[in-house]
């Protein structure tokens, strides 16, 4: 909560460029690794140093699956900049992965 | 695994788990499969969401069974508030960790999919709720709807396959709901997946009543009912009706009630109806249907059993009242609660829905006689043969609980009612049948037993009389010209009476005509017995008068030999009496 307040303050401040986001993993299954590796580059290669990313394992946090209403896996979300979007799968997809952070427009 | 266990250790009988919904572990024989998935599907609008609910709710407070529902289409406090109405408090339930709702939603608007993924998220969600509170019931409502929000079909088959193997690997007992789709039972094919228990369930109109009904289109393992069961969602939540008990075998009672007509009892031979069965009265408008089932229903009270009187023609207040007329207090009744009565408009709602209404009052109430009245009027709502599968269901669920009932039926002359007649007359075991007797420009009625099972019946006309007092049945006479009614027959009752007089009068005056006869024939008889005598008198004397002339006479000769010999001795005089 306090990550997501700061992420707040920071988008106040600097109003376009911090993406606060938020990647839910299952283990280390192979999608889930998959999905770690492609998203790491997507954002390391477009977003660098814009970016805050928190991986989290629904098997260690059940809860959280529930608070964020996770039903596929892997799912990321951008909670900012607005509007939230969800991106499900491994993010093998470059383009829809961009075009869902928002990059790219078509 | 742990359904094969079952099956091993159970080989006999496929363990089941009951709902608690009022109806359908009957027509289950005993609820759904336990450890399975069942699969519950339907158009809108047909209570999927409140069935599986209702299973839930009940498992967790009827049978100590936690639930966990996983709702794909209402939020938690959604589905709370909708349900608050039948009862239910989903919060309180919640809290105390009987329950536990899950909303899962997935909006396509807000997904880009980028790839391979899979639904572990709802695995766990789901394996972490049901452990959460040992939950033994799962209600997935309606899944479905994730076709709708991810597009990778391959991805999502294979995930259900999963899922409803995990759902047996838990060992809970799972409803799945889904949509019902053009050709198939589901849009996804659902019950592809769910292969042990399927049930349908449909919301019809037909002439502007709709009915909802159920069905078991299969249970794997099991025996069940195979018909189409109506049901009803009300303030108590779902009930189910089994069609028919599936077999002929119930109880009969010796026991006779009397239709609190003496002249009527005394026309059967047992004095009454059997308690327990079923009594139909038949006949055309004003001949006295609802005063027959009143005076009926006022008997019932009497012996201070209960009786439960629907009307679908006319208010209570207005039977109240209207059987005042025949000296019947039913307010009295009301008052010591041994009489309620339920009046519906037959519009009100489908036959189905009436029956499950007459199957809720008579469970709650608990009454010893049932009145139906009329019967025919349910018509409006229902062809013939709905009506008459509706009252076959009936009986047989009155026979079962040994409640005596009696119908009325309108009989218009008409062939449409006659066959209504017909058609209800073979499932009933009394038939009684007023008929109007239209005579000397006068209508009177006339009541007859039609029919009266197990027991010799009168088979007379008799008149029925409505009086100030209640009701009554007259001897109806059969003159020349047939059967006499009303004021014909009160004339033919002055006639005979007439007649009666007159005879006794002419026998009276034979009799004295007798009597002086006799006296006339005493007196000859006292002459003629006079007469004798005199003769026999007279006989007497001359042979008196011969015997004493003889003496006289012996003697006078005696003293003439006397005389003749001077003073010889009588010896002499017989021997001088011997010379001569």
């Amino acid at each position: 909560m306090s990550a997501e307040e700061n992420t707040m303050s920071d988008w106040d401040m600097q109003q376009d460029s911090v993406y606060a986001l938020r990647l839910f993993v299952a283990g280390t299954s192979r999608v889930s690794v998959r999905a770690i590796t492609n998203l790491k580059e997507v954002l390391e290669q477009h977003l660098k140093g814009r970016y805050e990313l928190e991986i989290v394992d629904i098997h260690q946090q059940p809860e959280m699956a529930r608070e964020e209403n996770i039903t596929a896996v892997p799912t990321l979300i951008k909670r900012l900049p607005v509007p939230k979007r969800l991106l499900v799968g491994d993010m093998s997809d470059k383009q829809r992965v961009m075009k869902g952070l928002g990059l790219i427009n078509f | 695994m742990i359904d094969q266990t079952n099956f091993t250790g159970q080989m006999s009988t496929l363990p089941k788990t009951p709902t608690g919904i009022t109806g359908l572990d009957e027509i289950t024989m005993g609820g759904f499969p336990s450890g399975r998935p069942t699969l519950i599907c339907g158009s809108a609008g047909c209570g999927k969401t409140l069935f599986s609910l209702e299973f839930i709710v009940r498992g967790a407070l009827q049978f100590d069974e936690p639930g966990v529902f996983i709702a794909f289409e209402e939020k938690a406090n959604e589905l709370a508030t909708n349900v608050a109405s039948l009862g239910f408090d989903l919060n309180k339930l919640q809290e105390e960790k009987k329950i536990k709702i899950d909303y899962i939603h997935v909006d396509k608007s807000e997904i880009e999919e980028t790839g391979e993924y899979d639904l572990e998220g709802l695995f766990i969600r789901l394996g972490y709720a049901i452990d959460s509170i040992g939950a033994k019931r799962v209600v997935l409502d309606t899944i479905e709807n994730l076709f709708a929000g991810l597009s990778n079909q391959a991805v999502l088959r294979a995930e259900l396959r999963r899922l409803f193997q995990f759902l047996k690997n838990k060992g809970v007992t799972a409803i799945i709901t889904g949509e019902r789709g053009e050709s198939s039972l589901t849009r996804q094919g659902l019950e592809e997946y769910v292969s042990d228990c399927v049930i349908l369930l449909d919301h019809r109109i037909i002439n502007q009543i709709s009915t909802r009904r159920l069905r078991i289109v299969k249970y794997r393992g099991s025996v069940h009912g195979t018909n189409e069961y109506p049901f009803l969602i009300d303030e108590e939540g779902i009930s189910v009706l089994p069609v028919t008990s599936l077999q002929l075998n119930k109880e009969v009672s010796t026991n006779v009630v009397s239709s609190g007509i003496s002249t009527l009892d005394s026309m059967m031979s047992k004095g009454g109806f059997y308690q327990g069965s079923s009594i139909l009265v038949s006949g055309t408008a004003g001949t006295g249907k609802t005063s027959i089932a009143a005076t009926f229903a006022d008997a019932t009270c009497k012996r201070k059993d209960r009786c439960l009187y629907f009307a679908f023609e006319e208010s209570p207040n207005q039977i109240i009242r209207n059987m005042g007329s025949i000296g019947l207090n039913l307010q009295n009744h009301i008052n010591d609660g041994l009489l309620q009565f339920h009046a519906a408009r037959p519009t009100l709602y489908g036959l189905e829905m009436h029956l499950v209404a007459i199957h809720k009052a008579i469970r709650k109430f608990k009454p010893q006689v049932v009145i139906l009245d009329p019967i025919t009027n349910l018509i409006t709502v229902g062809t013939v043969s709905d009506v008459k599968s509706m009252l076959v269901r009936l009986i047989d669920f009155l026979q079962e609980e040994q409640i005596t009932v009696m119908f009325t039926a309108l009989t218009l002359n008409t062939i449409v009612n006659e066959q209504t007649d017909e058609g209800v007359s073979s499932l009933v075991d009394a038939w009684l049948l007023i008929k109007d007797i239209e005579l000397n420009g006068e209508r009177n009625r006339g009541l007859y037993i039609m029919k009266s099972r197990g027991m010799q019946h009168s088979n007379q006309i008799r008149e029925f009389v409505i009086t100030n007092d209640g009701l009554d049945l007259i001897d109806v006479y059969l003159g020349p010209d047939g059967v006499l009614t009303g004021s014909a027959r009160e004339a033919q009752m002055l006639l005979e009476e007439t007649g009666e007089v007159l005879h006794t009068h002419a026998i009276s005056r034979k009799d004295r005509e007798l009597l002086r006869k006799r006296k006339v024939l005493e007196a000859k008889i006292d002459s003629l017995q006079t007469e004798y005598e005199s003769t026999e008198e007279e006989l007497n004397k001359v042979y008196i008068e011969e015997e004493i002339k003889k003496g006289v006479m012996q003697q006078t000769r005696n003293k003439m030999t006397e005389i003749r010999r001077g003073h010889s001795t009588p010896d002499k005089n017989t021997k001088a009496d011997k010379k001569e």
